[in-house]
């Protein structure tokens, strides 16, 4: 794929000029509205799968589409369409204006070249979407071999590769044309291992924003060999404990714990609509004075990083709690206006097809002074969980879960015996409070994070250090 | 919503265009193929505090193509529907399918297992071609008006969202099937938020049917939204024991799409499921009769073929707590050496997956009082959160949000609790099947209860 500006590539693809698209803005804006954008996406997916020591699948998917906004007060009007061409676009834009009623006041800007966007965080030279299906076989053979050869228990692996090529170009009334192209890679293997008559799974992955070649520096074996101890280590576990105990989080992945914690009830559509559990908690302790949390955008080559957000804005380093102080929130254009705050770079989308909220990017805890050893040391008897599966939150009354597929019981200030996944469940505005250790080994996760929120899904990242949370109630069926 | 110009004629179009595909596939060297193409508009209008919030219209086309090269096989999909666009679709299918393994199992299914004549199952609404946004903001204003006024401690709101999607579908493969369809569905939700002492709590209910004159009327949605959200305020941590647990019918439809997953060919054949080999075997409780309906007229999965143009007929899952049948694709009963069962689905861009159609766990003889009066002490459940199942070995654990029950009634409203058990013990152990089955969602289950989980809170 010819690496091209996405201005020039979506002019070239679709054939539609500046004062086109400067028409189209000002039929969006003909009746009373404050602003309106268009956004038009190209994306290319891929993935080769494994299963039973062969890659039999392959997929290949493009799509293409324009979405119109218009935006009046806290109304939006959408429309979008896989059709790029100028007559849909003026009917979008006319549908899209529907949410106003009354005769104009805003006009278009005329579109300006932007300035080069403000991070370049994933220059790759080679797109991971140029990298030959065989190429992308060979890594999966490798796979395969790599997990069978950890232990002969280990009856069927699979193994994909997803690649991604998307550009977006962003063209909005107050003139500002944006554009951004995002590569994006993932590898993930499953392991299933087989031993007297009990069966169990094992998962791990990783990627981000960055050449394939990027996999292949032993990574990409280190997650197949992970997936499979994961799976040898379940064939052994005990039921897990039921009740309210001292948890030990590791770090990395177990970060998911601050995504959904926290970070969703700091988005600023559910703070402007009063309907999160962290309304008006700004400048309050949410946490203890060991915990400084962020949302940082700009981390080159991870998976939740971006060069600009969905609307075109610069993405930031934004503190969230700094030493147990809530201090901002995430936002998008929408509600930073309705709020008077200053914008985020957190105005996200799932596609063309869906509008921009306000969405997490990398969101993760500074590190402490703990030797992670002495936080698991401190505790007698507890949990020690250090691989997770997904998580929920519910906003409004702050209750959050995440379940562990893979923990082992803290019994007198040691890890012992493993034990079987659970969920752990808590209280948002609550359970930073409990943290009484942080370790110094901060670690982001390996780059395999996807996060949903009202139907749309985008890649996040999450990362922590080693944690000691007093009091977290975790859900085995040992009571 | 106008932009379909009439679902016959362009029932028409898409079919030929998938046909046209297959065609293509073969001249650019498959030896077998099969084109799925869709399209379709949709319309979603939200409202809050009485405001309009947001008003969005979506226009959908997309075509997927299948190939199979010698034994081989990719998948690719497009927007792009020009000439150019779809030419390079079958050139870059049998391109991707030189690069995957063969596999002696791949392949289209049964010449005699495609449906036939083709049922109208009454499935597309004409009126929703034609709603307006305004007719769509008015339902979302009543609901949750409805929903603010039913007590002064609803103080808030997430707002009403009504949606609406009318589109088409048409299938063609290499076996000479060519089939269409059209069908819509609607919805209507409300999420109220209530506070007492600081503390919020929120709530949701929604009606959902394929036609508009299906709905439930707004005003009782946003009221019965109210009186969820309204009892779950005041919720405490229940102690960490074991108790009995009832699942009212939406938490209850959560455990048969765990029971889908586990009887799906592709779990099966993949060893990851917690219910490997025990065809004609007693699985659950004799309570538990589980049927899958396709053709049911209007249902919300209804079909008159499946993903791979197969034939779709009512079928008994479990019958008295015996599994009777598997749901299969073509390609995973030929994995497992049996006949398919008509339950591929297939989206544009993937191959065809295993998935239930109309899948409905039949109503019991208790009412719902009954079977929370049997209770002396234990959990009426009506949340569930979080995604702690492990298809694999069947260990359930999940968030959950309810009320207590004490003395065969509900006490109080509990919370920030987990319950867990392993699904095999969970589906044997269901004492109780409720008479309250309101099947609007595909997958749709009566209140349930089973005699024994660990609960964890406090």
């Amino acid at each position: 794929m010819e690496v091209v500006k996405p201005e020039r590539f979506f002019h070239e693809r679709f054939g539609l000029s500046d004062r086109a698209l400067e028409r189209v803005l000002g039929t969006a804006l003909e009746r009373r509205a404050d602003w309106a954008d268009l956004y038009f996406e190209f994306r290319v997916n891929q993935t080769a799968s494994l299963e039973e020591g062969a890659v039999k699948k392959a997929t290949r998917n493009v799509s293409q589409g324009v979405g119109v906004r218009v935006v009046a007060g806290a109304r939006s009007g959408y429309a979008h369409s896989d059709e790029v061409s100028l007559e849909r676009l003026e009917l979008a834009a006319r549908a899209a204006r529907a949410i106003t009623d009354e005769r104009g006041a805003a006009t278009a800007l005329p579109a300006t070249r932007a300035a080069t966007a403000a991070h370049d965080l994933y220059p790759v030279v080679r797109p991971p979407i140029d990298t030959p299906t065989a190429d992308q076989v060979a890594l999966l053979q490798r796979l395969d071999a790599a997990a069978r050869a950890v232990d002969p228990c280990i009856t069927n692996v699979f193994a994909g590769i997803g690649i991604e090529h998307r550009v977006v170009l962003v063209v909005t009334s107050a003139g500002a044309v944006v554009g951004d192209v995002r590569p994006l890679v993932h590898v993930s293997v499953t392991c299933i291992a087989e031993r007297g008559g009990r069966r169990e799974q094992g998962s791990y992955g990783g990627g981000g924003r960055f050449a394939f070649d990027t996999l292949l520096d032993g990574r990409a074996e280190r997650f197949a060999r992970e997936a499979a101890r994961q799976a040898l280590t379940n064939l052994g576990a005990a039921d897990a404990p039921a009740g309210t105990m001292t948890v030990v989080l590791g770090p990395g992945w177990p970060g998911v714990l601050l995504h959904e914690a926290i970070g969703h009830g700091l988005e600023g559509d559910f703070n402007r609509k009063r309907v999160s559990a962290f309304t008006d908690r700004i400048g309050t302790r949410v946490a203890s004075e060991l915990c400084t949390v962020v949302d940082d955008g700009t981390i080159a080559d991870r998976r939740g990083s971006l060069n600009v957000d969905d609307e075109g804005t610069p993405t930031q380093r934004t503190v969230l709690i700094e030493r147990g102080i809530l201090r901002g929130y995430l936002q998008d254009r929408l509600n930073a206006a309705l709020m008077q705050m200053p914008v985020t770079g957190n105005g996200r989308r799932e596609s063309f097809a869906h509008l921009p909220m306000p969405r997490m990017t990398n969101t993760f805890m500074l590190a402490g002074g703990d030797a992670p050893e002495d936080v698991i040391r401190s505790v007698d008897r507890g949990l020690y969980a250090v691989n997770f599966g997904g998580g929920q939150v519910d906003i409004t009354s702050g209750k959050f879960v995440f379940s562990a597929s893979e923990a082992y019981l803290i019994e007198g200030g040691k890890v012992t015996r493993p034990v079987r996944g659970a969920t752990l469940i808590g209280n948002g505005p609550d359970v930073l409070t409990r943290i009484t250790r942080v370790g110094a080994d901060l670690r982001l996760d390996e780059g395999i994070g996807t996060c949903g929120k009202d139907g749309q899904s985008v890649p996040v990242g999450v990362g922590l250090p080693t944690v000691r949370i007093d009091g977290l109630t975790v859900g085995g069926t040992q009571a | 919503m106008s932009g379909t110009d009439g679902s016959a004629r362009a029932g028409t179009d898409l079919r030929e265009l998938a046909h046209d595909l297959v065609a293509r596939a073969h001249a650019a060297g498959a030896r077998a193929a099969d084109a799925v193409a869709v399209e379709g508009d949709g319309l979603a209008v939200g409202v809050r505090l009485g405001e309009v919030e947001k008003v969005k219209r979506s226009r959908q086309r997309r075509a997927g193509l299948r190939v199979f090269v010698g034994d081989a096989t990719a998948i690719v999909s497009t927007a792009d529907f020009s000439p150019d666009g779809l030419a390079a679709l079958a050139r870059d299918a049998v391109a991707l399918a030189h690069a995957t393994a063969p596999d002696p199992h791949a392949g289209l299914p049964d010449p005699a297992e495609l449906a036939g004549e083709q049922p109208d199952l009454d499935l597309h609404d004409p009126a929703i071609e034609r709603l307006e946004p305004e007719q769509a903001l008015a339902w979302a204003r009543d609901a949750e008006a409805a929903a603010l006024a039913a007590a002064p401690e609803i103080t808030n709101s997430e707002g009403a969202e009504f949606g609406a999607d009318a589109g088409l579908v048409a299938y063609a493969s290499s076996l000479g099937f060519v089939g269409a369809y059209a069908g819509s569905s609607a919805s209507l939700a409300v999420v109220p938020v209530a506070t007492r002492d600081g503390a919020m709590q929120r709530d949701s209910w929604y009606t959902a049917h394929r036609k508009l004159a299906g709905l439930e009327p707004p005003a009782e949605v946003g009221r019965e939204a109210a009186r969820r959200t309204l009892r779950r305020l005041g919720g405490r941590r229940p102690p960490t024991g074991e108790c009995p647990v009832v699942f009212d019918p939406e938490t209850a439809a959560s455990l048969l799409r765990h029971l889908a997953g586990a009887i799906a060919g592709s779990a099966l054949y993949r060893r990851m499921s917690f219910l490997l080999d025990r065809l004609g075997e007693q699985v659950a409780s004799d309570t538990v009769t589980v049927v899958d309906d396709p053709i049911r007229p209007a249902g919300p999965a209804s079909r008159p073929f499946d993903g791979e143009g197969v034939r779709q007929s009512r079928r008994t899952i479990v019958e008295r707590g015996v599994l009777r049948s598997y749901l299969l694709d073509s390609y995973s009963a030929r994995r497992l050496g049996m006949k398919t069962t008509g339950h591929a689905v297939r989206s544009v861009g993937d191959a065809p997956g295993v998935a239930p159609t109309n899948f409905v766990l039949e109503p019991g003889p208790h009412r719902p009082e009954a079977i929370i009066g049997s209770v002396r002490s234990g959990l009426y459940v009506t949340e569930l959160i979080g995604f702690g199942v492990n298809p694999v070995t069947g260990d359930y654990s999940r968030g959950a949000a309810g009320l207590w029950i004490e003395n065969g009634e509900l006490a109080h409203p509990v919370e920030e609790l987990t319950i867990a058990g392993n699904l095999r013990d969970m589906l044997r152990d269901i004492e109780m099947v409720g008479s309250d089955l309101r099947p609007r969602n595909a997958i749709a289950a009566p209140t349930l209860k089973i005699a024994r989980m660990t609960v964890a809170g406090a």
